[in-house]
């Protein structure tokens, strides 16, 4: 699949043609001028913007409390001690690191493995087969996406209380198991990529409807499927306001860790921005090695999450 | 898939009489397979959407005309009482204020920023991918880590922010004394996270533009910050929207940031600082104890965003179908609403 395609269904014809101008013009070479040093110089700055807040995390845990609270900059370089307060952090037993990180791994893995599941099943019906009340069941879908379905906490918390689900993980992951966009990120991304031929030709062999779309629409699915999978997982790594409610500190994720930080130890500075660190570390590995497609997944509309 | 059902079919009819009975079997079971299948695919989403987002919206609302409390659960029908107790609340107004303060302070500079940094990275960059990741790296922060981060940086005394401005010959500013100031402070973080990702939504809608378009303009002599204004932006209109509406909903129901901005976490002593979603949370799980109030904050901040998202929505249809959209933005207009207020 050349990625002139890709970007036609997903970015729109105007950006696929953009692109493959793009590609011309650098073969041809020249024809646009490259940028100015100002260009560069401004980016730099804006970089810097990005990345101080996380290096000035690791300045105050490398440095003692004491200076913290008389020096804005208690020292301009990491050091060892950042360690010590890692340990700390991880050995609290008021904190729960390990179950924490573990609690977000699962919470993060279980929802996006749904969200792709269901979207791309629910994105094959709608793309690629007819049935009546196709067309106003996908026009609910996208309605849906309009309804700011956060504001239900009310009704949802006291229903996880009436199963007895307050402090479990199941209470985090089963609200979000679907998501509207979802389905119609799929449905977009199917309905343009997925041609008729194959999933006929699968029919013709005698393949089910389930194994057309298992071995035919699920392959066919997998570059939309994985940016929504990566785009669930930061959303969910980060979310604080309903695990905030729903979990406690005994069986905590990351974010829920960030606050019991800040209120256990809200004096000692270096070990509560140490911890911070240390909570945002995850998922700052994990960007470096799936950077790249975030920025694609957002550059062909992937919208927030 | 009638199509397709014939296709499949055709064999059998031609197969031999005495094995008629077993193929009609599979080929009823073929019938029902293409008839029910597609209803069989969306019903996980239907069925889990209407439980964990229709109902629960809509229980909001019996709440909310009950005396409800967290412990005792529900109580008597009291009506309207519970609004007319939430308005009459200074508190209440206190919070919407502060709400679309922030909101104005996050949206505004946020979007010109974006499209400035959007507008850099459209330039012929040696290594674009790097400067791409490079502004996004914000965005893989959780916003309670962000807001932590930034607590020290705009902390009053001997914050970074302060140590700066005393260096500089000004008075330091009181980030959490100063209404203003924490609202500034607040929507700092929230720009902090999301403008590299906003730019790059700019950024594709920018790359979209019809590249003619400039070489006409080069041979009518406008230079760059013309083209800029004269074609860009106009170009990118529906994106604009796209990004202000998006953080609408965002921003109306800001929490993670305001929670983490002190120790307390309810938005200061004078509740300066507190937005509508913290005051729906103080509400239910603070002191009071009260979810039959807080379902009526709820409800009325969602018709609010709901009432801003449909008067966006017309302003967006007005402006795509007057035409110079790209199908792109045409798309992203529908799907705008809300998705991040999901979140």
């Amino acid at each position: 699949m050349s990625s002139v395609a890709v970007t036609a269904q997903t970015a729109g014809e105007g950006a696929a043609r953009a692109a493959a101008r793009r590609r011309t013009r650098k073969a041809s070479g020249g024809a646009n001028r490259r940028a100015g040093w100002i260009v560069y110089a401004l980016l730099g700055i804006v970089l810097l913007i990005s990345v101080f807040p996380l290096y000035f995390t690791l300045l105050l845990g490398s440095s003692d409390p004491v200076e913290i609270s008389q020096n804005a900059v208690p020292q301009w370089l990491p050091d060892l001690s950042l360690f010590t307060q890692f340990r700390t952090v991880i050995e609290s037993t008021q904190i729960n690191f390990w179950l924490a990180l573990t609690n977000s791994l699962i919470i993060a893995v279980v929802v996006s493995l749904a969200v792709v599941l269901f979207s791309t099943l629910a994105g094959f019906s709608f793309a690629k087969l007819r049935f009546r009340g196709r067309g106003p069941l996908l026009v609910f879908v996208i309605a849906t996406m309009a309804v700011p379905t956060q504001l239900g906490v009310i009704p949802m918390y006291i229903l996880m209380s009436d199963l007895g689900w307050i402090g479990k993980l199941q209470a985090v992951i089963v609200p979000v198991l679907v998501s509207a966009f979802g389905v119609f990120w799929m449905t977009q991304y199917l309905s343009e990529s997925l041609p008729y031929e194959l999933i006929e030709a699968a029919r013709v062999d005698g393949a089910s409807m389930i194994r057309t779309f298992w071995s035919i629409a699920l392959p066919a699915a997998r570059p939309a499927a994985a940016m929504l999978g990566l785009f669930t997982f930061v959303q969910q790594w980060t979310n604080f306001f309903w695990p905030s409610i729903v979990l406690s500190s005994e069986n905590p994720t990351l974010p829920l860790v960030v606050k019991s930080l800040q209120s256990n130890y809200f004096v000692d500075y270096s070990l509560v921005m140490g911890g911070v660190f240390l909570v945002t570390l995850p998922l700052l590995v994990i960007f470096a090695f799936v950077g790249k497609q975030l920025v694609a997944g957002i550059m062909q509309g992937a919208v927030k999450g | 898939m009638a199509v397709l059902t014939d296709r499949r079919s055709a064999p059998d009819s031609g197969a031999p009489q005495r094995e008629s009975r077993r193929l009609g079997f599979s080929q009823r079971l073929g019938r029902w397979d293409v008839k029910l299948s597609p209803y069989l695919y969306i019903s996980p989403f239907f069925i889990l959407f209407a439980v964990t987002g229709l109902f629960p919206l809509g229980y909001t609302a019996f709440v909310s005309v009950h005396e409800w409390s967290l412990l005792g659960g529900q109580g008597e029908f009291v009506g309207m009482q519970n609004f007319t107790d939430v308005l009459s609340q200074p508190t209440f107004w206190k919070s919407l204020t502060n709400t679309l303060s922030i909101f104005l302070l996050s949206s505004v500079p946020q979007v010109v920023l974006a499209i400035t940094i959007a507008a850099l990275l459209d330039q012929n960059l040696r290594s674009a991918t790097f400067w791409r990741m490079g502004v996004l790296i914000p965005y893989v922060v959780a916003p309670v880590a962000v807001s932590m981060i930034f607590g020290r940086l705009f902390a009053d005394q001997y914050g970074l922010i302060n140590s700066v401005l005393t260096m500089i010959g000004l008075d330091p500013i009181a980030w959490h004394g100063d209404r203003l100031a924490s609202h500034v402070a607040i929507a700092t973080m929230v720009n902090y996270r999301w403008l590299g990702y906003n730019a790059l939504i700019f950024l594709a809608a920018m790359q979209a533009v019809p590249r003619d378009l400039y070489e006409a303009a080069v041979i009518d002599g406008a230079g760059r910050v013309r083209q800029f204004f004269s074609i860009t932006v106009p170009q990118i209109r529906a994106t604009i929207i796209f990004v202000v509406i998006t953080s609408t909903i965002g921003g109306l129901q800001i929490f993670d940031e305001v929670r983490m901005y002190d120790v307390y976490g309810l938005g200061g002593a004078d509740q300066n600082w507190m937005t509508t979603v913290v005051y729906l949370y103080d509400l239910a799980w603070g002191d009071q104890h009260s979810l039959g109030r807080a379902s009526a904050v709820a409800w009325m901040l969602f018709l609010l965003i709901v009432v801003i998202g449909f008067v966006n929505f017309l302003v967006t249809r007005q402006i795509s179908t007057s035409g110079s959209t790209s199908k792109k933005s045409r798309r992203k207009s529908a799907t705008t609403s809300m998705s991040r207020g999901n979140a």
